[in-house]
């Protein structure tokens, strides 16, 4: 493709590496992702995929190495400034906040969108009303390109599961990122789920152009929508490069189905 | 009548009791911890209102809530911060101990034996037989719009709404760009300059004040909190005034009125036997 050579580099590693105690949970990992594209970061299990997500987010800081976020560098940012830089993401089992309704979690996601000073809010002064009609309103239209409008004042605890992992992508589509991550987005969803996810991971990046790395265990998932993967095992880079020629690679398919 | 008054009575200093009882649980809800320095917030704030007194009785008050609340956020920041992430019981040790340095401070500044401290003199209302003291009826309406106030608050503003976020899971609110030592400074301002307010309170309803004066209505409306279920918004509230409601009926009988504190704390344990979450607090299944 011709106009890969001029997309911008969204994310890139440069020889990230992590180790607790004795153990190198990642290391050397290389990750570049252009500018719209679906990224795949596959792996058996415990090979370190969350791990690379929580570095990427500020919740580790790897040992050595550096994360570059659209050439800025992000190295050992803190979890709400490499929000603030704009990558999102959800997790792997479901964090939403339960005792806010669907429409608040999303608003939550808003907060740092919408000015207004806890001495407004607390005075109720006029661009307090203003603000909260704004995030309400920014709110609702992302529940509504999600397809949740109608569940807007429902506990998210009372959501179905599958909706539950929609919201989750909403709220952190709400802190308008450059890079989404999706930690495990299909996990413990059956057929028809995994394929509405599909259409709507797939939709998401055109309706907001935006670049999306994930982690799955879900093949259909991964070879139906992901365009390049990295697959880690025990750490390290097993194989990089067009999905189609990844999952073939015997190294790959040794590491998940053994010789 | 008198059934009426006493009624009266109890539901204004259980809005007092309420209004403490939110600053125990606001910053249990947000921080996971017991800050047992909160009562000796109200005797600071009270001592506070003495200095400012000679200047007019509203300065007065005012300058009380902002220098609690800053004293709220400093002691937050020194004391409790560092901490985080440390064991409860170091956390619950430091804040004894912060109540103790107050009181000690305190003594040091306005000597023990107690401060008269008359913010206004305020006359008694009669309404056929029913007699109730002005003082009572303010600190019954403001404890009713500071409670709405913070209820608006919490619900209806994007800090409420992450202090909620940051109660139920710090990491994720963080992930999604929440501030969560800015959230935690909020809530210990907000409780400081409440425990500010209610000293106005006592001090309307009896003009004294000395150093140990906050830890018996630190510990009541602990128990208030606990009773309508710790870490609850309108549980310390329903917990506040229930508190206060029975203090007075148990005063109001001669025959038990020496036993009232016991009473109070008696029906917190049986409470706790039969609900041990408190009247609205959420039930929370081990899972194993």
């Amino acid at each position: 493709m011709a106009d890969n050579v001029t997309r911008e580099t969204v994310l890139k590693t440069d020889h990230l590496c992590i180790q607790f105690g004795g153990l190198k949970a990642v290391n050397d990992v290389n990750l570049e992702i252009k500018q719209g594209e679906l990224y795949g970061l596959i792996g058996p299990n415990g090979a370190g995929k969350t791990t690379v997500f929580n570095i990427l987010t500020g919740v580790y800081k790897p040992t050595s190495g550096r994360v570059y976020l659209c050439g800025e560098d992000i190295t050992g940012k803190t979890p709400i400034e490499v929000n603030k830089k704009g990558i999102a993401r959800t997790f792997q089992n479901i964090r939403l906040f339960g005792n806010l309704t669907v429409l608040e979690n999303v608003m939550v996601g808003l907060a740092n969108q919408i000015p207004c000073s806890v001495f407004e809010s607390v005075f109720r002064l006029p661009r307090h009303k203003k603000s909260e009609r704004e995030a309400k309103e920014r709110a609702m239209e992302l529940l509504r390109v999600f397809g949740l409008a109608e569940f807007a004042d429902y506990l998210a605890s009372n959501l179905p599961y599958g909706k539950q992992r929609k919201l989750e992508i909403a709220r952190a589509m709400a802190t308008a990122p450059k890079l989404l991550l999706l930690d495990e987005p299909a996990a413990g969803m059956n057929p028809n789920e995994t394929q509405e996810l599909m259409d709507d991971i797939t939709f998401i990046r055109e309706r907001f152009g935006i670049t999306i790395l994930l982690i799955e265990h879900d093949m259909r998932l991964v070879s139906g929508i992901c365009e390049k993967l990295t697959v880690l095992n025990f750490g390290t880079e097993l194989a990089v490069g067009d999905t189609a020629e990844v999952l073939n690679d015997a190294e790959v398919i040794k590491a998940y189905i053994g010789e | 009548m008198e059934f009426l008054t006493t009624f009266v009575n109890g539901l204004s200093l259980g809005g007092i009791y309420a209004m403490i009882a939110l600053g125990y649980t606001m910053v249990y809800g947000i921080a996971k911890m017991l800050n047992f320095a909160h009562g000796d917030i109200i005797m600071v704030g009270g001592y506070t209102i003495l200095l400012f007194l000679a200047v007019n009785p509203i300065v007065a008050i005012v300058a009380s809530m902002i220098f609690c609340m800053l004293l709220g956020i400093v002691i937050e920041k020194v004391a409790y911060k560092p901490l985080r992430g440390a064991s409860p019981l170091a956390v619950l040790i430091t804040a004894i101990g912060v109540s103790y340095l107050l009181q000690s401070i305190s003594q040091m500044i306005f000597g023990s034996a107690p401060k008269f401290i008359v913010i206004a003199e305020l006359g008694i209302l009669k309404i056929g037989g029913l007699s109730i003291g002005y003082s009572t009826i303010i600190t019954l309406a403001c404890s009713l719009v500071v409670m709405i106030a913070l209820s608006l608050f919490v619900k209806f503003s994007k800090t409420g709404r992450a202090m909620v976020a940051v109660s139920e899971d710090k990491g994720a609110a963080q992930l999604m760009g929440i501030n969560v030592n800015n959230i935690i400074m909020i809530t210990f301002a907000i409780g400081s300059a409440l425990a500010a307010l209610a000293s106005v309170f006592f001090l309307l309803k009896a003009p004294t004040m000395s150093p140990t004066f906050g830890s018996l209505p630190g510990i009541k409306a602990f128990t208030a909190a606990v009773i309508g279920g710790i870490g609850s918004i309108p549980g310390a509230m329903l917990g506040g005034i229930l508190l206060g409601v029975i203090e007075c009926f148990a005063q109001s009988v001669p025959v038990i009125s020496p036993y009232t504190d016991a009473i109070e704390f008696s029906i917190l344990i049986i409470l706790l036997l039969v609900k041990p979450s408190g009247l609205l607090g959420k039930k929370r299944r081990e899972k194993v």
